[in-house]
């Protein structure tokens, strides 16, 4: 009996005793709740990228990578814990694939000198890398995803808004009132009317903001949903016979999830994306060899190729990437956050390295800077075909409108700083 | 052999009528307060602090004040939430308002500034009362929550809607914001858990609790021997809801630190604090802190056992999670109806006959 009991606590403290020499990335997920739909696949694509390194090329540099998985629910007091259950590993970068939970940490990163990637999401300002030296959210933000959308019906209207009238329907929450700002803002430049439409958590129940937008016919709708919220927005437009092509979701908007329950109903819907969409890439044939098929796929394994999942790869080869300059920058393989932060910062993808990995045209080119950490604000239009069942780019990757969302982020993130008494970073 | 009277003689009503009449008990008290006081601050850190020992001090609170509304004085209450928010929001505006203002001062005025708003929402308990008056309470929440989404001015016209508590300082010590030491927040909680938990427990021992109680019991026998309803009413909802009130600043400002009203105090907040009463024990000061202990460790414990020890995928945790709170729950109310306050009390009986049961 004693001895079993050794030998279990022997193994509890091997179990809980973590290898510092690993790289790690913790993932807090979200496989529950009413956002696990989009968490699922997010957390699917990243942990099987990370496989991938692990698997195919002894993880990055020769370094294992590790990846402890924390479950967030979307809610920010569970994303405490695991925050706060996980920094002590270790823990190279943060990805918590919720503004909720990001605003959270924001503070908190500067302080524990952990970067965190906020790609899509987050705190828009904190591309201003000046005032937030360990967040970063390239390649696009939230500014950019509305001024991208903006841009596509200015291409649809042939260049004139005057007098045109859009609807914002978002998620009452910070990820959704992110892109009121900008929108005001486009709004004047254009000349068109701006009303915006609450839905608040969850957003199951959306009866009275369709009458409204029924009531008001606007030309154009805007969604920024995420979880349960986007299906039911889709659904209801439907029912009240809004055009799907005038109707144009952010890119936590537009995935399979979000359309297939509408049926045929759904096509023609458009979202925007800020890397591509589909699984015909030549990293799905390395994926299929070393993760699917050997048994090693995140979860259930049902996800490959949907347009979230591709997201959670393209997160994962980010901060992958990040992780490789920054073991050349400082020539070791072991680094340490700090040092993880300064990779991020140099950050560099350009359409070899991307071909390189077996993803080619997957997102947009850029480079991070001390006071970019946002990359360029590209984003491409995509739209959901309901016969196929799938999503197409159908424009090019166009750039957001610099001119306004520029001096809004300085605006932002000059009040933030001024706010917290932040010294800048970059002098 | 334990928790006996015998030998222990008072000499005073005084002494007679203390909270902890027995010796044994009184001990364990001070022993208890002296490590929560003198031993933890030491040994803290960020995870102990963040994840576990805050929010059960804060919930606490919360438990302690929604405990007086509902199990001492009968009042069914799901605006917990709501008021929880109006204490934050307070909080927030006092914090930018008055920069210089004391956070001690604050968080005491959001919870004046939240039992006031109590007391408007408790004045239909005067006509209503049972499931009726709960879902005048849920207007509450409901409205509450609304208006601190709806309002800019209450979140200071930032553009996600969030609040965020800036840094203060306490006798040069952070304890708000980042920087803020897990002791300096730990201890910040503590004593405010300490000081509501005092006035609860001297409240309900008095003659406001008496009358509360007798209200709960039956208000028409209550209102024949002299008890006024609307003022044992009203002091309940206002005692109640500043206590919540202070939950929720220290919700806010001290262990989030970044709060977006629709996501940390929706009805769940409610339903969260109202199970950590009665699994608690209605009408126990004691039953507030074994509530919320047990709503804030079970989580964790399950997940340290479930991912950390056996290894399994987070996702299925985290629904046996739910499965298993949601058993224990029903087990709770059909096993002991009056909550693990109940199985204390009958612990210390056994104990005070031990080792001669009869």
């Amino acid at each position: 009996m004693t001895k079993k009991l050794t030998t279990l606590a022997l193994g509890v403290m091997l179990a809980a005793g973590p290898a510092m020499a690993d790289l790690v990335f913790p993932s807090l997920s979200y496989r529950t709740g009413p956002y696990a739909a989009g968490g699922i696949q997010f957390a699917d694509g990243y942990a099987d990228y990370l496989t991938l390194l692990n698997e195919r090329d002894g993880g990055i540099g020769g370094e294992k990578i590790r990846m402890p998985e924390c479950e967030t629910a979307y809610n920010t007091e569970k994303g405490v814990e695991c925050y706060e259950s996980t920094k002590g590993e270790g823990a190279l970068v943060y990805q918590p694939l919720s503004t909720g939970i990001a605003y959270q940490l924001i503070p908190k990163m500067n302080v524990d000198k952990i970067p965190m990637l906020t790609s899509g999401l987050g705190r828009t300002s904190s591309k201003n890398g000046d005032v937030f030296p360990y967040v970063f959210n390239f390649p696009a933000n939230y500014w950019d995803g509305a001024s991208v959308i903006v841009k596509h019906i200015l291409d649809q209207e042939g260049g004139d808004l005057n007098g045109k009238k859009i609807a914002l329907v978002h998620h009452n929450s910070a990820y959704g009132k992110e892109p009121i700002r900008t929108l005001e803002a486009l709004s004047e430049k254009h000349g068109f009317d701006l009303t915006t439409i609450p839905v608040d958590h969850p957003g199951q129940e959306q009866k009275s903001q369709w009458l409204q937008v029924r009531r008001e016919r606007p030309d154009y709708v805007i969604l920024y949903g995420w979880g349960v919220m986007t299906p039911v927005a889709v659904q209801e437009a439907a029912n009240i016979r809004f055009p799907m092509d005038k109707m144009i979701g952010i890119w936590w908007s537009g995935s399979e999830n979000d359309v297939l329950s509408a049926g045929a109903a759904a096509d023609g819907y458009k979202a925007v994306a800020f890397h591509n969409v589909g699984s015909d890439f030549p990293i799905y044939d390395d994926l299929k060899e070393y993760v699917y098929d050997a048994g090693k796929a995140a979860g259930n394994g049902d996800q490959h190729g949907t347009t979230i999942y591709s997201r959670g790869l393209y997160a994962a080869m980010l901060v992958a990437e990040a992780a490789r300059t920054a073991q050349e920058m400082h020539d070791t393989k072991a680094i340490n956050a700090q040092q993880m932060r300064d990779g991020m910062e140099a950050l560099e993808i350009t359409e070899e390295r991307m071909t390189e990995l077996g993803m080619p045209k997957f997102g947009p080119e850029f480079k991070v800077t001390c006071r970019n950490h946002g990359g360029e604000g590209y984003a491409a239009v995509t739209q959901w075909d309901a016969k196929a069942k799938q999503w197409t780019l159908i424009t090019d990757f166009i750039q957001s409108d610099q001119d306004i969302v520029q001096p809004l982020i300085e605006e932002d993130s000059a009040a933030y700083a001024a706010e917290n008494n932040i010294p800048s970073h970059c002098d | 052999m334990f928790y006996r009277e015998a030998g222990d003689f008072k000499t005073s009503y005084r002494a007679d009528s203390q909270t902890f009449p027995i010796r044994f008990d009184r001990y364990r008290y001070y022993v208890v307060l002296a490590i929560a006081f003198l031993v933890v601050p030491f040994i803290i850190n960020d995870y102990w602090a963040n994840a576990i020992l805050l929010p059960f001090l804060i919930y606490a609170i919360a438990a302690i004040g929604l405990n007086i509304l509902v199990g001492y004085c009968g009042q069914l209450s799901l605006g917990t939430g709501g008021f929880m928010a109006m204490g934050a929001y307070a909080c927030y505006k006092f914090m930018t308002a008055f920069p210089d203002l004391s956070m001690f001062i604050n968080v005491i005025l959001a919870g004046v500034v939240t039992a006031i708003v109590g007391m408007l929402f408790g004045l239909p308990s005067l006509r209503i009362k049972g499931f009726y008056l709960a879902v005048a309470t849920l207007a509450a929440q409901f409205f509450l929550v609304w208006l601190f989404n709806r309002v800019p001015w209450f979140y200071n016209y930032s553009a996600s809607g969030q609040i965020n508590a800036p840094q203060r300082t306490m006798f040069g010590v952070e304890i708000t914001g980042p920087l803020a030491p897990a002791w300096a927040t730990y201890l910040f909680c503590l004593v405010f858990l300490t000081l509501s938990a005092l006035i609860a427990r001297n409240l309900t021992r008095g003659s406001v609790g008496r009358k509360w109680m007798a209200i709960r019991d039956m208000d028409i026998a209550a209102e024949i021997i002299g008890v006024n309803p609307l003022r044992a009413k009203l002091s309940a909802f206002a005692v109640s809801s500043f206590f919540v009130g202070i939950s929720g600043a220290l919700f806010f400002a001290l262990y989030l630190g970044a709060v977006e009203v629709g996501e940390a105090f929706n009805i769940q907040k409610s339903f969260l604090i109202l199970f950590m009463v009665i699994i608690g024990g209605l009408g126990s000061v004691f039953g507030s802190f074994a509530g919320a202990a047990f709503m804030v460790l079970l989580p964790v414990a399950l997940k340290v056992v479930g991912v950390d020890l056996l290894g399994w995928p987070t996702d299925t945790v985290a629904h046996f999670q739910l499965v298993i709170v949601g058993a224990l729950i029903i087990i709770f109310l059909i096993a002991e109806p009056h909550g693990l306050a109940q199985l204390w009390r009958l612990a210390k009986e056994k104990l005070r006959l031990w080792p001669f049961p009869y």
